[in-house]
This record gives C-alpha cells, sequence and structure tokens, in this order.
C-alpha cells in the first residue's frame, strides 16, 4: 500500500482471505448491456477525436505552409489509410455528438427513465450510422456524380 | 419529498478526508459549455467540409479568407481543444496512477495549447493571405 486510500480497497473474502476490492470499470463482472457499450464508445470516441483533431491541424497548418505541403495533406486523405481514417472521424464525431448530447440533456435531469435507457442507447448509434452514410453519399455524390 | 437533507456528506467520509477537492465543479462546468458550444460548431464543421471537397488551395484560402468561417474554425479549435484536454484528463485519472498522471495532464495541456495556437495561426495567415 502506498496510499492511506489504498486501505478502502482491501477486504475480506466469505473464506476469510484478505481480496482487493475491483475498481470501477470491472468489465470481467457485468453482462454486457448496450448502456455500457454506449459509455464506453462516448470515451473511445472521444479519445478518437483528439486524435482526429491532429489531421485537422495538418490540414490548416499545411495549407498556410503553401501548395507542395497542402498536395502532400490532400494525397494522405484520398489514399486508402486516408479515407479509412475520415469515415472513422466521421462516425466517432457524429456518435460523441449524438451520445454527447444526450449527455447534455441527462444534465438538465432529462433521459434517466429506465425504459429509455436503451432504446435511446440504440438510437444514438442508429443516428451516427445514419449521418455518418449521409455525409459519406454527399460526398460521393459531389466528387463522383 | 422527504425531510429536507442539509448535508450531504457522510461523518465517515468527512473523516476519512474524502470528497470534493473544492475544485472539480469547474473543470466539469467547462466540458459542458465546450460541449454545448461544439454541439453546432461541428454541423458547421462537417458542412463545411462537404462543400470543400476536392477545392484546391486557392479556393481553401478564399474561403478561411470569409470573415465568418475563419471566426468559426478559432472558435471550433479553441473549444475542440479545451474540450480533448478536459476529457482525456478525466481518461488518465480512472486508468493512469502516480506520478504519471500528472504528467500526463500537463503534457496533454501543453500539447493541445500548442498545437492549438499553431492551427490558429495557420487560420490567420490563410486569412490574411485571402485579401
Amino acid at each position: 500500500m502506498k496510499d492511506v486510500r489504498d486501505a478502502q480497497f482491501i477486504a475480506k473474502a466469505t473464506d476469510g482471505t484478505l481480496v482487493r476490492r475491483p475498481l470501477s470499470p470491472h468489465l470481467g463482472i457485468y453482462r454486457w448491456e448496450i448502456t455500457m457499450v454506449s459509455s464506453i464508445l462516448n470515451r473511445i470516441t472521444g479519445v478518437a477525436l483528439a486524435a482526429g483533431t491532429l489531421v485537422l491541424v495538418w490540414w490548416l497548418l499545411a495549407a498556410a505552409a503553401g501548395p507542395a505541403a497542402f498536395a502532400l495533406v490532400q494525397e494522405f486523405l484520398i489514399s486508402p489509410l486516408g479515407l479509412l481514417a475520415l469515415l472513422g472521424w466521421t462516425a466517432a464525431l457524429f456518435y460523441h455528438l449524438f451520445a454527447g448530447l444526450r449527455h447534455l440533456a441527462w444534465d438538465i435531469g432529462i433521459g434517466f427513465a429506465k425504459p429509455s435507457l436503451n432504446p435511446v442507447s440504440w438510437a444514438v448509434l442508429a443516428a451516427t450510422v445514419l449521418a455518418t452514410a449521409l455525409v459519406w453519399a454527399v460526398a460521393y455524390m459531389k466528387l463522383e456524380g | 419529498m422527504a425531510e429536507k437533507i442539509t448535508v450531504m456528506r457522510s461523518q465517515l467520509g468527512r473523516a476519512r478526508g474524502l470528497g470534493s477537492a473544492k475544485a472539480g465543479a469547474e473543470h466539469w462546468g467547462v466540458q459542458r459549455i465546450s460541449a454545448f458550444a461544439l454541439a453546432p460548431l461541428t454541423i458547421w464543421f462537417v458542412c463545411s467540409m462537404l462543400s470543400l471537397l476536392g477545392a484546391d488551395l486557392p479556393a481553401v484560402t478564399a474561403w478561411v479568407g470569409r470573415p465568418v468561417n475563419a471566426a468559426l474554425l478559432l472558435v471550433l479549435l479553441f473549444m475542440s481543444c479545451h474540450h480533448a484536454q478536459a476529457g482525456l484528463q478525466i481518461v488518465y485519472e480512472d486508468y493512469i496512477k502516480g506520478t504519471l498522471r500528472g504528467v500526463a495532464i500537463l503534457g496533454t495541456k501543453a500539447i493541445t495549447l500548442l498545437l492549438g495556437v499553431m492551427a490558429a495561426m495557420a487560420v490567420i495567415k490563410l486569412f490574411i493571405t485571402a485579401h
């Protein structure tokens, strides 16, 4: 024990042996529920968006640097890896947006009713898929049509 | 409603020195306010990027040259960096222990600040170039 607070994580099992209490995300214990997936995805997409912002920063810096640097970033963005990153970025952006709006609703006390939790979790996922598909359909039509 | 609760904290929690460090509410508020601002900014950003699809550098420069676009880009960058460092801090606080936690938090603040200002300078340069 390095921290006095660790003492509160020590407990006795039924057979009397000392055990360490689990920390909050004890995912190995619970059956997977859509609400868990929904919460975890919000965190994962948030971290992914922090990385995605690097692309925006790169794009702006390249545009400011001149034609050669801008051509390089554009070339990356239309490469298979770049397109995959953009697709992931779009999906992460929409997921975090919709889940974030849900969080803001929770903060003013809306959306805690138990029967709504699972359907709304699915709705956030569905809205993400729809919005992502819409954006990429528009992009495809604009470039190919 | 039951009887009015005046003390939310148990005496045991008080004795153990647990509970609020008196500084969490501001962080919480910052994340909500930046989230609230980022919701419409995100929609604007996605629509803007769609409108700029296939655009060459002069077209992008001209787009940034419009004051509304440049202003919204700067606000988007500020709010994104602020929101990202606040969010990443919570992730670190959940998974990283000890000295490394502080290093990760301050490092992320430094990186997001630097990258945010660099990107903002790029926006300003493009804005000036366009005029």
